[in-house]
């Protein structure tokens, strides 16, 4: 028998069948690495210098001795003749067989970019890269400075590199496609939290980046350039994209191979008389790059070899693994979804995030982070196909917890056993005894509890307990509170927006970790407010997250029921002219828009635009200066307005003159939801101020401004907030008001009930309380503007997110080519 | 027959989170989605409400919900979620080696009705 392949496939099929029978097979195996068989997986180790090579060896040049093995390394297999049943090595050597096996692994992924060729661009595969890897960082950069890595690739083993040459003492970054690091082992929640970590620990994490280029200089690597144009200095660069299994020599032989060598369950390919096993092979649809499968394949193989045989049925795998001394775990299909339930806990004082999907009361998939004791027990529970109804309630906790105790029927049972001063919020330090005490004295909601004695009104993991002591001492008395956010989470808007505040939240992910979301990355009516309440909050600062917007404020102009789009170049004021109107025109005729109309903002809309000519129709309509009028957004949109003293015989003011120069003041601002006004030059109100969410009227000793008016399902007239002698002082307080709305509203909500809600008396006294509060509040909105006041359309048409407005492509099936 | 894909190009044509189209001359046009957790599908881009294009709206988990009245669509099987009743065709898809096939025979089959 002839094995080609001395790695852990390879000689683990080997010591398998020596096991059932030793004197089958007279056994020659070849190996292309100069060395003897070793722990390809422990790899890691050596290069961060934990363990040396003779440590990680599994079979010693002894083992191949007593065995009458014949090892043949450094001297790889090149050509197979299944006619003859030999194969050729590279040093001209022929062997013949009666049985072959072919466990040539996998080959680690070049991605196909300039410069891959340069010396200094190594693979992470076997000990001589680690060797490569050992050197550089020996050597370190120029001017005595630390060496320079640059990791290409954040899975499983792009970061294990990368820790390795850290420990080392290089300065690491690690460039990742995808946006979330290891995204086949990880979700979304927990790919962030491990870059959290890496990053606190020196390592540069670059997500969402394309390498176009690694560059040279004098002849070896000296940087990898990005496709946004930023350039990383390295030293060395280490490509770590992934594998494919090795099946060049078994394909070129005639064996039928697709992504890997075909094997059936007794892992035999097309060829009766060759075997395959590894990473090099495809087993019912699926290659594997995991050390579990492998054992199993050969298992199987050496049961068949030896006549007893008993079929591989495929396996379910699972990842352990330990970056930096950060437990990872992650087991099956975690997409879960609709079919599936989600069980999420989130501790953010620990750093842990756990994840159980469940699917017909059984665990289907598992992603641990921070916390991996249980890894082994779901995985098991998983393959087992066990029914978890029973346990359920405490399934997330552990095994520990879920099978101990036996009280979990009720989960109350649990906190009802709690000594009284037992703490229930750590945050807070509030006992037991504590809540129960506030609530016998009258705290009768979660929220009632929470704005009394303080306990889960910080970071809410504990809301659990309060919730079941609230059920243990009031039964079904106790109040349902204010509505939650979305049934994500167990906070109210007000309180996720000053949590926001309060504990720095600046990114999406880190909400909803620090705030215990139950579900793994939001839904349609959280990710949109959760991405105002950022921008809003950090100005300048936040980076908007396009995914977590509604369609609108993606394409910047009106989905309309036909699939096509709206738009609405902005009138500031409602004035236009005649190189405006023009333009607009043409784009009705260039673009075969089937309607223009009037709206009621006194400006016009264009209907009929598909998404693919948005970018074409802006750039027209920008050539004639205008800019996007976010008839769209959760946003200023227009400012009406009357004729005004400059015409009107009746007119008090100059009332378009406001109307523009309040408009060119707040567009381009996000809000809580739309926002209108209007100016009317007096009380007879043609603009219709007085049911807009900021109105003036004019007069002639000045200036009435009106707050919460709406016309829409509930129509309402606007509250006279106050007087004021100048324009300068409507543009601060309408600033002012703004930026009061923005700050305080919730996400969806309309001046008008949020005045409802909170009521005249305290807008006015946010606003007049303390003299300077208008002049801060108007501060804080034109700091914000900013970063605001960039028109999104000459973005778009100059070639930003192109991906947004083009097809992937056009299928045209055959036969319709010429129709 | 052996089965035929169509090759639609690299995955990072599409930011998870997000989805892209592809018309089909004489047939409906498809939606493939990217979660942000790494799966792709593909779904033809039509609510069964009232034809809303899928591709346009919020993904979340391994559902989108419509921009037009907020149904909300299971990627995995196309089935409607959360009280409302319907199903969107699906089309099996797959990813090697960083590129995304369709099953040829399932896209062109779709007419269009």
């Amino acid at each position: 028998m002839v094995v080609i392949g001395n790695g852990m496939a390879g000689c683990r099929a080997v010591e398998e069948i020596l096991a059932r029978d030793a004197k089958r097979y007279a056994i020659t195996i070849f190996g292309a690495e100069p060395r003897v068989n070793y722990n390809r997986i422990m790899l890691s180790p050596v290069l961060a210098g934990e363990k040396s090579f003779d440590e990680i060896v599994l079979n010693t040049a002894e083992w191949y001795a007593e065995n009458g093995i014949e090892l043949v390394s450094g001297d790889p297999v090149d050509h197979i003749d299944r006619e003859r049943q030999t194969v050729v090595a590279r040093s001209g050597r022929v062997e013949s067989y009666d049985k072959l096996l072919i466990a040539t692994g996998s080959d680690p992924f070049i991605i196909p970019v300039p410069g891959r060729d340069l010396p200094g661009v190594v693979t992470f595969r076997d000990l001589d890269d680690v060797d490569k890897m050992l050197a550089a960082a020996e050597q370190g950069g120029p001017n005595e400075e630390q060496g320079r890595a640059v990791v290409i690739g954040g899975g499983l083993l792009g970061l294990e590199a990368a820790h390795g040459l850290s420990l080392r003492g290089m300065t690491v970054t690690v460039v990742h496609l995808m946006p979330t690091l290891m995204e086949r082992q990880l979700d979304e929640a927990a790919g962030w939290l491990l870059k959290q970590e890496l990053e606190r620990r020196g390592q540069t994490i670059l997500t969402g980046a394309d390498t176009q280029e690694i560059v040279g200089k004098d002849g070896h690597v000296a940087a990898v350039r990005l496709k946004d144009g930023r350039e990383i200095p390295a030293d060395i660069v280490i490509m770590a994209v992934g594998i494919r299994p090795s099946i060049m020599l078994a394909k070129t032989s005639g064996l039928e191979c697709e992504r890997g060598i075909m094997v059936d369950d007794h892992m035999v390919t097309s060829d009766p008389n060759v075997l395959a096993v590894g990473e090099c092979v495809q087993h019912r649809g699926q290659c594997y790059g995991l050390v579990a499968p492998l054992w199993e394949m050969c298992r199987a193989l050496a049961d068949h070899l030896t006549e007893q045989p008993s079929g591989y049925a495929g396996s379910v795998t699972s990842t352990k693994l330990k970056v930096s001394g950060i437990d990872v775990f992650s087991a099956g299909d975690f997409s879960g979804g609709d079919e599936g339930e989600d069980i999420v806990m989130r501790d953010a004082a620990r750093g842990v995030y756990k994840r159980l999907v469940l699917k017909d009361n059984r665990i289907v998939g598992a992603v641990l982070y921070g916390d991996t004791v249980d890894g082994n027990w779901y995985f098991d529970l998983l393959k087992k196909q066990e029914d978890v109804s029973e346990m359920r309630e405490g399934l997330i906790f552990g095994q520990a917890f879920a099978l101990g105790g036996g009280a979990l029927a009720d989960p109350n049972a649990a906190v009802a056993a709690l000594p009284d001063d037992a703490e229930i919020c750590g945050c807070n330090g509030v006992s037991k005894g504590k809540v129960i005490q506030c609530i016998l004295d009258g705290a009768a909601s979660l929220d009632a509890v929470r704005s009394t004695c303080k306990a889960s009104a910080s970071c809410g993991s504990c809301t659990g307990l309060v919730e079941g002591l609230l059920a243990l001492t009031l039964g079904d008395e106790v109040q349902a509170g204010p509505k939650t956010m979305c049934k994500c989470t167990s906070f109210g808007h007000d309180d996720v927006r000053r949590l926001i505040l309060e504990k720095e939240l600046k990114a999406i992910p880190q909400v909803m970790q620090e705030l215990h979301w139950t579900t793994p990355d939001g839904c349609a009516s959280c990710r949109p407010a959760l991405n105002y309440y950022l921008l809003c909050a950090w100005p300048g600062e936040y980076e908007d997250d396009q995914k977590s917007r509604f369609v609108n404020e993606r394409l910047h102009a009106n989905i309309q029921k036909d699939g096509t789009y709206s738009v609405v170049p902005r009138m500031w004021g409602g004035i236009t002219n005649p190189r405006e109107l023009r333009a607009i025109a043409d784009v009705i005729e260039k673009f075969d828009a089937r309607m223009v109309k009037v709206t009621g903002g006194q400006r016009l809309d264009i209907f009929g635009i598909r998404k693919e000519d948005l970018p074409a129709v802006w750039a027209d309509l920008n050539a004639a200066g205008m800019v996007s009028g976010h008839a769209y957004g959760k946003s200023l949109r227009t400012v009406k307005t009357c004729v005004g003293s400059e015409w009107c015989r009746f007119g008090t003011q100059d009332s378009t003159g406001l109307g523009v120069k309040l408009e060119q003041m707040s567009w381009g601002s996000w809000m809580p939801h739309k926002f209108k006004m209007a100016v009317s030059g007096c009380p007879r109100n043609c603009a219709e101020a007085t049911i807009k969410d900021f109105g003036v009227v004019c007069v002639d000793s000045g200036y009435e401004l009106h707050v919460g008016g709406n016309g829409g399902i509930k129509v309402r007239a606007t509250d006279l907030l106050c007087k004021v002698a100048t324009e300068e002082e409507a543009l601060e307080h309408c600033a002012a008001f703004i930026q009061l709305y923005r700050e305080d509203a919730h996400y969806l909500e309309r001046t008008a009930p949020w005045l409802e809600r909170k009521g005249l008396e305290w807008i006015r006294a946010q606003m007049f309380d303390d003299p300077d509060a208008v002049r801060r509040l108007a501060a804080r909105f034109r700091h914000s503007q900013k970063f605001m006041q960039d028109d999104p359309w000459a973005k778009r048409a100059a070639g930003e997110r192109r991906d947004l407005h083009s097809h992937l492509a056009t299928v045209v099936p055959a036969g319709m080519e010429y129709a | 027959m052996e089965a035929t894909w169509l090759d639609l190009g690299p995955v990072t044509q599409i930011e998870p989170g997000m989805a892209a189209t592809l018309p089909v001359i004489g047939g409906e046009e498809i939606a493939v989605f990217h979660t942000t957790r790494g799966e792709f599908y593909a779904l033809v881009n039509k609510c069964p409400h009232k034809q809303g294009p899928l591709s346009q709206g919020i993904v979340h988990g391994d559902s989108v919900t419509c921009p037009l009245h907020s149904w909300r669509i299971s990627l995995k099987s196309g089935q409607v979620l959360g009280g409302d009743e319907g199903c969107v065709p699906t089309i099996p898809l797959k990813v090697d080696c960083g590129r995304i096939y369709l099953l040829r025979e399932s896209v062109v089959g779709k007419r269009a009705a």
